[in-house]
């Protein structure tokens, strides 16, 4: 590019007046008619606040966790390949390691086993970080929900943004999953963080009763635990 | 209707044989429907074992099942030969409910470990001998067996994340050893969903793994007994091998309840039937590939690209033909849902422009992948798993395959519309990662073929004979008693199932035979020795899916 003004501007104010009225003229929103307005006049100029703004980016830029679980991260992978490709909304860099990622997609059913561990790679994420909970069994347990082994929801061990019901939801569904959670994070709206009825505990803070004493031999006091009271799930 | 393609047969174990072999030792019979049973003492479990396999050429442990009665536990051994899969026999061993301990099979069969660590943890039947009693599936700390009679579900349990143990602490670091103790997994994206790996390196070498599964555990089994037969059950096979194997693990169930309830299913269903699942095995083969090269070359941009626009393809036919992408539930016991999808003939062209295009690009990947030199470097002879130890452990499917062993269930044991049709049982001698791939990319090609036949029957059937449904009861209810194992070939390899019937209208009994826990267990084998990238090879190309290991 050159660096002449463009020819209409040169020959004429007419152009950039009457823009410049447009935006800051008689009868018009007073709220908008600021100083930095009057200053830049008609040159197009974007106020925003810095957090805002953060938000705007991050919506834009989401990293992944890669993070399979069971039938749902096959469609996952059918989303992040070619076809689907949620590259196309800025979410499609799956990380490998829960340190660089911003958002979790549990794919699939939580069991007993996998509940602890799936907590600790939550906690291992950096701030501000977001679930899609993707299935129905992050929502309930879905179809295994009576199991004597699954966790009623992923729900029940950390706070999960958006909930993309199906069993296996179809790509396109997760994908406005994904879409609706970055319209939330440009709202800067996110699930509040609060205390879940499965927590990591120490062992020895767990409350006495017949089953803590009975495993007071196996495990060490220090040792991270979860207790799950499967007659309180819902 | 010719039948193209002849199992190899070996002269037929008569009842009368087996019945001297095991004499005085057989305390009773239970005859199961697909084989006849023979019920021995727990102290007797090795010497009959060893017996059938050495005398009588019963060389493949196919399937243990435990099991809570009222006033027993039982183990059931369901056995079979690799060169004849239709020659089965049970051993039935009854224990007390005051002392249930049973002898080992351990050391005749090596797979009976895992067969017997799972019975152990989910019924509760001691095996004495084991060498290594631990649950399995469960979290060490659980209280109770959970498929047996008596377990309460709402009981409170604690689970301890203390067994992940971390590498870089003191505690694991030996001034006097130089070995490295590495956890792969269960988060770890070489490791196919959730599957823990202890691991013990010397330097880059693989001294010792054990995996350690049940991070996928949904309790797959309560939920089929849980379930009638008539349809409730059926959409759960769906989420055992859920890479698009559907319709393949539905078979499996519908083959076992239809011959526990004696349905014929019509012959237009079979040809619909076993053209569905030959899609799916392709798109299950796809997916592997796909994984296998994101494994090996972490290459996300191509080969796995390329495989899951491929699977993409499959996925939109099976989607026309069943309603859904990956859990189709389109099987119904005694046939299939519903005829092709109207216009039939668009239907058909489309699958036949997909099988058009199929051969160039399977030539693509082979550019990309068998013939490429830095692919076969990684592949050609690491991941060794000689025949010997493969049938040891159990191994069947493409990984049986792969090591040279020709056992294939749709010939061996032919169900469905197999037999009629043209193909051949693939096998590769090589016993090598790559071997395995070759596999899978040559069944492909046989699918195809499958699959082409399928649709000339399919287009010239006529019209008033199309039946894709027998009439079946409302309510099954099989008479009580009644026990079966079936299997049929799924994606991994031999799917079975195990029904005993209690007079209900749900089963009292659901066991499954999983051939990926199979495959699994044999990793220690197939790694020790070998660097550790090559781990990562011998895993990916086992092709493992965590929710038929861990069921």
């Amino acid at each position: 590019m050159s660096n002449e003004p463009r020819q209409q501007i040169h020959d004429s104010t007419a152009p950039s007046t009457d823009t410049r009225d447009a935006r800051i003229g008689e009868g018009l929103d007073n709220r908008f008619n600021s100083k930095l307005r009057e200053a830049f006049g008609a040159s197009p100029f974007i106020l925003t606040k810095f957090d805002q703004f953060m938000n705007w980016v991050r919506g834009n830029s989401m990293f992944m966790l890669q993070f399979g679980i069971a039938c749902c991260s096959i469609e996952m992978m059918s989303t992040y390949a070619i076809k689907h490709d949620i590259d196309r909304f800025g979410a499609g860099v799956p990380r490998a390691s829960p340190r660089q990622a911003d958002v979790m997609i549990v794919p699939g059913t939580i069991v007993s086993k996998f509940g602890p561990r799936m907590k600790r790679v939550y906690d291992q994420m950096p701030e501000p970080k977001f679930v899609v909970g993707m299935g129905s069994c992050t929502i309930s347990g879905g179809p295994f929900q009576e199991g004597y082994n699954v966790v009623k929801g992923a729900e029940e061990i950390i706070p999960v943004d958006i909930h993309v019901p199906g069993c296996p939801p179809r790509p396109e569904a997760l994908v406005y999953g994904v879409l609706k959670l970055q319209e939330r994070i440009k709202n800067s709206e996110s699930s509040p963080v609060v205390v879940k009825p499965y927590e990591l505990e120490q062992f020895g803070d767990l409350p006495q009763d017949e089953l803590v004493q009975k495993l007071a031999s196996e495990i060490d006091e220090d040792d991270l635990v979860m207790r799950y009271n499967w007659a309180d799930s819902p | 209707m010719s039948t193209d393609i002849e199992p190899p047969r070996t002269a037929e174990t008569t009842e009368d044989e087996l019945e001297a072999l095991i004499g005085d030792r057989a305390i009773a019979r239970d005859d199961h429907l697909n084989a006849p049973g023979f019920v021995i003492n727990p102290d007797d479990v090795q010497d009959v074992l060893a017996d059938l396999r050495d005398e009588a050429g019963f060389d493949h442990l196919s399937c243990l099942t435990a099991q809570q009665y009222e006033d027993r536990y039982e183990s059931i051994y369901h056995m079979k030969k690799y060169v004849d899969p239709t020659q089965e026999v049970s051993v039935v061993v009854p224990t007390t409910l005051d002392e249930p301990t049973s002898q080992s099979a351990e050391p005749v069969f090596r797979t009976a470990d895992w067969h017997e660590r799972e019975a152990f943890d989910l019924v509760g039947i001691d095996y004495e001998g084991h060498p290594d009693p631990r649950r399995i599936l469960l979290p060490e700390t659980w209280q109770g067996h959970p498929l047996s009679l008596d377990y309460d579900q709402t009981k409170p349990q604690v689970v301890t994340l203390s067994e992940y143990e971390n590498p870089i602490q003191p505690d694991h670091i030996d001034s006097e050893s130089d070995t490295m103790f590495l956890n792969v997994g269960p988060h770890h994206p070489a490791t196919h969903g959730v599957l823990h790996i202890k691991t013990v390196l010397d330097g880059e070498t693989v001294l010792d793994v054990d995996p350690d599964i049940g991070y996928l555990h949904r309790c797959e089994e309560q939920m089929c007994q849980q379930g009638t037969y008539r349809h409730q059950i059926m959409p759960y096979p769906d989420r055992w091998d859920y890479v698009s194997s559907g319709l393949l693990n539905e078979w499996a169930y519908a083959r076992v309840a239809e011959d526990l309830a004696d349905i014929e299913v019509p012959e237009y269903a079979q040809v619909i039937r076993t053209m569905g699942a030959e899609l799916c095995r392709i798109a299950s083969h796809m997916l592997a590939l796909g994984t296998f090269a994101l494994d090996v070359y972490g290459d996300f941009t191509a080969v796995f690209q390329y495989a899951f626009r491929d699977r993409e393809v499959i996925q939109d036919i099976l989607e026309d033909l069943t309603g859904q992408r990956l859990m189709f539930n389109y099987f119904r016991l005694g046939g299939v849902a519903w005829d092709l999808p109207e216009p039939r003939e668009e239907f058909i062209a489309q699958t036949r422009d997909f099988l058009d295009e199929l051969p160039a690009k399977v030539d693509e990947y082979n550019d990309l992948l068998t013939t490429n030199e830095i692919f076969q470097i990684r592949c050609v002879d690491t991941g060794i798993l000689e025949p010997e130890v493969a049938k040891e452990y159990g191994c069947t499917g493409p990984v049986a395959r792969g090591s040279g062993i020709d056992y294939d269930l749709r010939r061996d044991d032919p169900y469905g519309y197999y037999e009629n049709l043209e193909w051949d049982v693939v096998t590769e001698d090589g016993c090598d990662n790559y071997s395995r791939v070759l596999v899978r990319m040559r069944e492909v090609e046989e699918s195809a073929k499958i699959i082409e036949q399928c649709l000339d029957l399919i287009e010239e059937w006529p019209e008033d004979e199309r039946e894709v449904q027998a009439n079946v009861p409302r309510t099954l209810k099989p008479d009580p008693d009644t026990e079966v194992y079936r299997a049929v070939e799924g994606a991994k390899g031999e799917l079975g199932i195990y029904i005993r019937s209690d007079g209900t209208d749900k089963p009292g009994r659901f066991k499954i035979r999983s051939p990926c826990y199979h495959n699994l267990s044999v990793l220690e084998q197939m790694v020790q020795g070998e660097y550790i990238p090559d781990l990562v090879a011998s895993l990916g190309s086992l092709d493992i899916v965590l929710g038929e290991v861990d069921r």
